[in-house]
């Protein structure tokens, strides 16, 4: 048991905590980034490829770093305490993932050094309107052409940064009914295929989100992306890590808005006094810090199991951080606009922008019913005898 | 970064885990489990057991009993404890005076009293609370006198948990009344058959006889009994309260309780199945799960801080162990007690007979005292208020 950085990690902390700090020191700075078209600055992107940001979880052997989810977690951290803009999450720990899990060699070669080297974007289109967080829940369809390759027709529904990814990654289902956990696959489509439509959409954290429809797509048989039929695994491995990632995240943007909170308390005054005097909003305070520090606890256990090999031990722990990190993310959010007061609620205050960021990750690959339902229909994580 | 055992660490749990359900009786270890009341005999067998095995103090000095242990075995020992349903060594011997005497105490205290302490030759109890102090323990009134080789001890002790048992109290009594609150305070060691001790039982929420009134009138206390030095108590008490407060999450027992819980569910009959099948409970009893995992990773990461930190000094980051320990110790009781449903309401048989008809509910006559008696611990070891002010204080710096 060991709770310590390695001297790399910690190298790697400093490193994309200072660019943080200075590329968004203020939410003017962050809010600017955010009103470009694709909701971030390119050349943003192309400093984090320098840094070396956008290859740590891809393989050395891919021109990446190898890392794991604490190195992962240590970035989305420090992120998510500034609201860095930057689709790192969905580009790189998301789309990047199932590239990761599931691409051939040809496919690695191709896609992935453009990918690390910041020229190109993937995102992922799994999620479809009636499959909410279900995973398995695929109604796009590819049809075999009589050329060897694959027609896919349907929709999909909120994918992140999907308007500027030059690479979409698809799943449509090659066999089976909706709802079979078999029966998925997996295929690259490039923007720009006839038959592809994909219109953006703002998010209310800031975003970026992107409806598609696939109206005959057709794509040669060299887009099929991983196993045939197994592709819910790889999207379940991916978000398993997006999940780890996002938990991360909200442990520094919850931190964010618990120091600031403080801070608040600290120097607003009424009736003469720093409110922070009041010990009904102290100890309201220090549930928030209570709630962070739980969220932080259970965003290191996932971390720590979202490589564990059981797969049900697995899906029950990534599940139980999400869980602990909804339920912290709205009462920290809740609360810091609560003990703010009327500037909490508008939009020139940071709080709020962390406020919406974090109602969103509630939702963000299964809400807190979602996950808990998971959890109790495993039987939980006490063993039974 | 690593969160799992290594596995020497591993090895070390099965070590501890195995002796513990292998030496410590069976019939001992149900009680607790159940919830049953623990003759005092049980807690000196099972101490003792411990202590021959150079278990019952491990985290005292070496020289004294300890072992030389890292932070990570001492949390394993104590959670497989829990988990087993050993009793925990008496809390008033191992985790309060024995510590304070082995680091303040002169060396025929130690002598004397350290190796009586932690075989539980001599049962101690803990003389702080008053009736006018609780959470403001340093307004106590107790006063002690010197007079020649003697203090002169007047006043009065309570919530005294298992005092009836006593054979000696350590005490917080003002030797300096001139002085302000907290300095003026001594530590001293009372032999409970000291003429004008008295005893008196306080009944509880639970019907049990587990706290005591104790009343000192005129009590002599040969001032070798004091403990370090005179009106330094309060220091020695902070480092006694400290002290308690690591470990008071009691992960491990309400591990233990989930555990029961989980066997005890789908052998309880509940409309065409059994109360497993009921997943609003067990959706419940998930969500409390998870925060326990939570906790216990919490728990880990003060337990790795520890050690490079001071360890006189209490870590604030402690306080949230009690108060999230403490409420969810609590809603596992309360889980309990709806597993249990109606037959809940019927406490222990008066009569003979009729043994095969409740059965599949004959554990449920302790699941509304154990929840009775579980609302105490979001008020002892400082109240889960006084540790909100203790956060907001030492940590957010309001």
């Amino acid at each position: 048991m060991d709770f310590d950085l390695s001297e790399e990690q910690t190298l790697l902390k400093d490193t994309v905590e200072r660019w943080a700090a200075d590329t968004y020191p203020t939410l003017e700075a962050t809010i600017a980034a955010r009103a470009e078209a694709a909701g971030f600055s390119a050349s943003r992107w192309t400093e984090l490829a320098e840094l070396g940001v956008l290859g740590l979880p891809f393989a050395e052997a891919d021109g990446g770093f190898g890392c794991g989810p604490v190195e992962i977690g240590l970035v989305m951290e420090a992120f998510g305490r500034r609201l860095a803009p930057e689709p790192f999450l969905a580009a790189i720990v998301l789309a990047g993932g199932a590239l990761r899990l599931a691409a051939n060699d040809a496919q690695r070669e191709a896609i992935l050094p453009a990918v690390i080297a910041g020229t190109s974007r993937a995102a992922l289109a799994h999620g479809e309107a009636r499959a909410r967080y279900d995973l398995f829940d695929v109604a796009t369809t590819a049809t075999p052409t009589p050329s060897g390759g694959w027609r896919l027709d349907g929709r999909k529904t909120v994918v992140e940064h999907g308007g500027t990814a030059d690479l979409l990654i698809v799943s449509a289902r090659t066999s089976g009914a909706r709802r079979d956990g078999d029966g998925v696959t997996l295929f690259l489509v490039p923007a720009g295929t006839p038959g592809l439509r994909v219109v953006p959409h703002t998010a209310h954290d800031g975003g970026r989100t992107a409806e598609i429809s696939l109206d005959g797509v057709e794509l040669p048989a060299e887009a099929v992306l991983g196993p045939i039929g197994g592709g819910v695994a790889i999207v379940e491995r991916a978000t398993e890590a997006a999940i780890a990632a996002v938990c991360a995240e909200a442990i520094g943007s919850m931190r964010a808005l618990t120091d600031l909170t403080v801070e608040y308390l600290r120097t607003r005054k009424q009736f003469g006094v720093a409110i922070g005097s009041f010990q009904s909003l102290q100890h309201k305070a220090v549930d928030m810090f209570v709630a962070l520090e739980q969220a932080r606890s259970m965003a290191l256990y996932a971390a720590m199991m979202v490589e564990a090999e059981d797969a049900d031990e697995r899906r029950s722990a990534i599940s139980a951080a999400k869980v602990q990190i909804n339920r912290s993310a709205r009462f920290v959010g809740q609360t810091a606009v609560q003990l703010h007061g009327g500037i909490g609620m508008t939009m020139e205050y940071l709080g709020a922008h962390h406020f919406r960021r974090l109602a969103m990750i509630e939702i963000a690959f299964g809400d807190t019913a979602h996950h808990l339902r998971r959890v109790t229909l495993a039987g939980g994580l006490v063993k039974a005898s | 970064m690593d969160l799992r055992f290594t596995p020497e660490e591993i090895a070390f749990r099965e070590e501890v885990r195995s002796f513990f359900l292998t030496e410590i009786p069976a019939d001992i270890r149900t009680k607790v489990s159940e919830g049953r009341k623990l003759d005092h005999r049980d807690y000196i067998t099972s101490q003792r057991i411990l202590n021959a095995k150079g278990w019952a103090v491990p985290h005292w000095p070496v020289a004294w009993g300890g072992q030389d242990w890292t932070a990570v075995q001492r949390y394993i020992f104590m959670e497989e404890l829990m988990q087993a349903a050993v009793p925990l060594p008496l809390q008033f011997n191992c985790f309060m005076v024995g510590p304070v005497i082995a680091q303040f105490g002169n060396e025929a205290q130690k002598q004397r009293f350290l190796p009586r302490i932690a075989n539980l030759d001599d049962w101690w109890c803990q003389g702080f609370s008053e009736p006018g102090a609780g959470s403001d323990l340093a307004s106590l009134k107790t006063r002690a006198v010197r007079k020649g080789d003697v203090y002169v001890v007047d006043g009065q002790k309570t919530w005294t948990t298992l005092g009836q048992y006593a054979d000696w109290m350590f005490c917080l009594a003002r030797t300096d009344p001139t002085a302000k609150k907290q300095a003026g305070i001594s530590f001293l060691l009372i032999d409970m058959k000291t003429p004008g001790v008295t005893v008196r039982p306080i009944i509880t929420i639970d019907g049990r006889h587990e706290v005591n009134e104790v009343f000192l009138d005129n009590v002599e206390v040969p001032v070798e009994n004091l403990v370090g030095e005179e009106n330094k108590g309060w220091d020695y008490a902070k480092f006694l309260l400290a002290n308690e407060r690591t470990g008071i999450a009691r992960i491990g027992m309400s591990k233990e309780r989930i555990t029961r819980i989980k066997r005890l569910a789908p052998l309880t009959p509940a409309g065409e199945g059994t109360m497993w099948d009921d997943l609003d409970f067990r959706s419940r009893l998930a969500a409390v799960e998870i925060e326990l995992k939570a906790l216990e990773i919490t728990q880990m990461r003060v337990v790795a801080a520890q050690a490079t930190r001071d360890p006189t000094k209490p870590d604030p980051a402690s306080s949230i162990l009690k108060l999230r320990g403490s409420e969810l110790q609590q809603a596992t009781t309360e889980l309990l007690l709806e597993l249990a449903g109606p037959a809940a309401l019927s406490g222990e048989r008066i009569g003979d007979g009729l043994d095969d008809l409740d059965a599949p509910f004959a554990w449920a006559d302790t699941a509304a005292p154990v929840y009775f008696n579980t609302r105490k611990v979001s008020i002892y070891g400082g109240s889960n208020e006084i540790q909100h002010n203790v956060i907001a204080k030492a940590i957010l710096g309001l």
